[in-house]
């Protein structure tokens, strides 16, 4: 945004979100709003018709986004997020579609999903907010609660292995990976708009405190406390080997783009392969003429 | 004083909506500048929303806005300012 559309008394994010519903429901000291305000201006700054994009999130904390945001958006059923895109893709192939959601609903319940969106290289953008639980159902164990934390069901500690997510999404094909922690708000809004960019499977992973459980049932203080641990512990390795990015409790957090590569998507292919199969009676879906 | 030629250092107004904010303390605490500070008072919701202490020292480098989780504190241009010091300054 220019500096002189700002006004005062209007935040220049307005715009973009529905302001009857705010306040949001997010705790104080929450990092979600962190990274919708980098997704907010990294929209702006690709220079997309908002009329063309539009954001699906599933069931969570971070599944709220697709209300609070003024784009054409859908709250799907818990980890159906990643089909619903893929549908919304194929219909309507001029689209940029956004799936903006938690670990829990990516790749906990809808990992399913994911892997198999990730195969098949669809042309999407996946914002996955870590926030290693299942934060709006009391604290969960997720598929990404690093081993040794507190959590409501594992309240002698978590013993099971963590998912490892950009090893996950470079392994099912994905074309761009990255991670990030929300304190990086520079760094995830430009990798939100090179994805937004880009034609293939996207993954971005931003990782955020969960306050009110997470932190709480391991005593690691408030927000402010986590963004320093992020300070600390984060180390920016660009494109690092991904098998090596497992996060331990309260360890090492290495960030950084870890994949950049260029390869067809799932409407590039299935239009060439029925090219050649059928001749020239078939009509390419979603290519501009 | 250094001399940099053309360039000016901005000067931003920083506007908080006090009523939106959450307390969280995320600005204060990441501004590089030092312009904000935790206030005493409470807003409609219970919290303390922060308060400029040194309005002169903003650069508009816009940090505080994009790590605002609640969409409660932007910057904007000041630039009057900029024109008076035109004024005032006259270049070697």
């Amino acid at each position: 945004m220019k500096p002189e559309d700002r006004v005062e008394g209007r935040h220049p994010m307005e715009e973009f979100l529905r302001m009857d519903r705010m306040p949001h429901i997010w705790c104080s000291g929450c990092g979600i709003g962190i990274v919708v305000t980098s997704f907010i201006e990294a929209l702006q700054k690709s220079g997309l018709d908002p009329n063309k994009v539009c954001v699906c999130s599933g069931i969570g904390c971070t599944g709220r986004v697709a209300g609070y945001v003024k784009l054409d958006s859908f709250h799907t059923t818990h980890g159906r997020p990643v089909p619903f895109a893929t549908g919304l893709k194929l219909a309507n192939p001029e689209l940029k579609v956004v799936v903006f959601s938690g670990d829990g609903d990516i790749v906990g319940i809808g990992g399913n999903h994911f892997i198999h969106a990730a195969r098949r290289n669809m042309d999407i953008v996946v914002i996955c907010v870590n926030n290693f639980n299942y934060a709006m159902t009391g604290g969960q164990v997720a598929a990404t609660t690093p081993i040794g934390a507190n959590l409501s069901t594992a309240p002698y500690g978590n013993f099971e292995y963590p998912f490892n997510l950009p090893y996950l999404a470079e392994a099912c094909g994905a074309t761009y990976v990255a991670r990030w922690t929300c304190l990086h708000i520079r760094r995830v809004t430009k990798s939100i708009q090179e994805a937004l960019q880009k034609r293939g499977f996207s993954f971005i992973e931003v990782i955020t405190p969960c306050v009110t459980l997470y932190a709480r049932r391991n005593r690691l203080g408030d927000g402010l406390n986590l963004l320093r641990y992020y300070y600390e512990n984060s180390e920016i390795r660009h494109g690092a080997d991904t098998r090596t990015l497992d996060i331990g409790y309260q360890g090492k957090i290495i960030v950084g783009k870890f994949v950049d590569i260029e390869k067809p998507t799932f409407l590039d292919c299935m239009n060439n392969h029925l090219r050649k199969v059928l001749g020239d009676k078939y009509q390419p879906w979603g290519v501009k003429s | 004083m250094i001399y940099f030629g053309e360039l000016k250092e901005k000067k931003g107004i920083v506007n908080i909506i006090k009523d939106r904010c959450k307390g969280c303390s995320f600005c204060v605490e990441y501004c590089p500048r030092d312009v904000l500070e935790m206030s005493e008072e409470f807003n409609v919701k219970g919290y303390h929303p922060p308060r400029v202490i040194n309005p002169d020292n903003c650069c508009y480098c816009q940090l505080c806005e994009a790590i605002c989780p609640e969409f409660a504190i932007f910057v904007t241009l000041r630039e009057e300012e900029e024109r008076e010091r035109e004024k005032e300054i006259s270049r070697p």
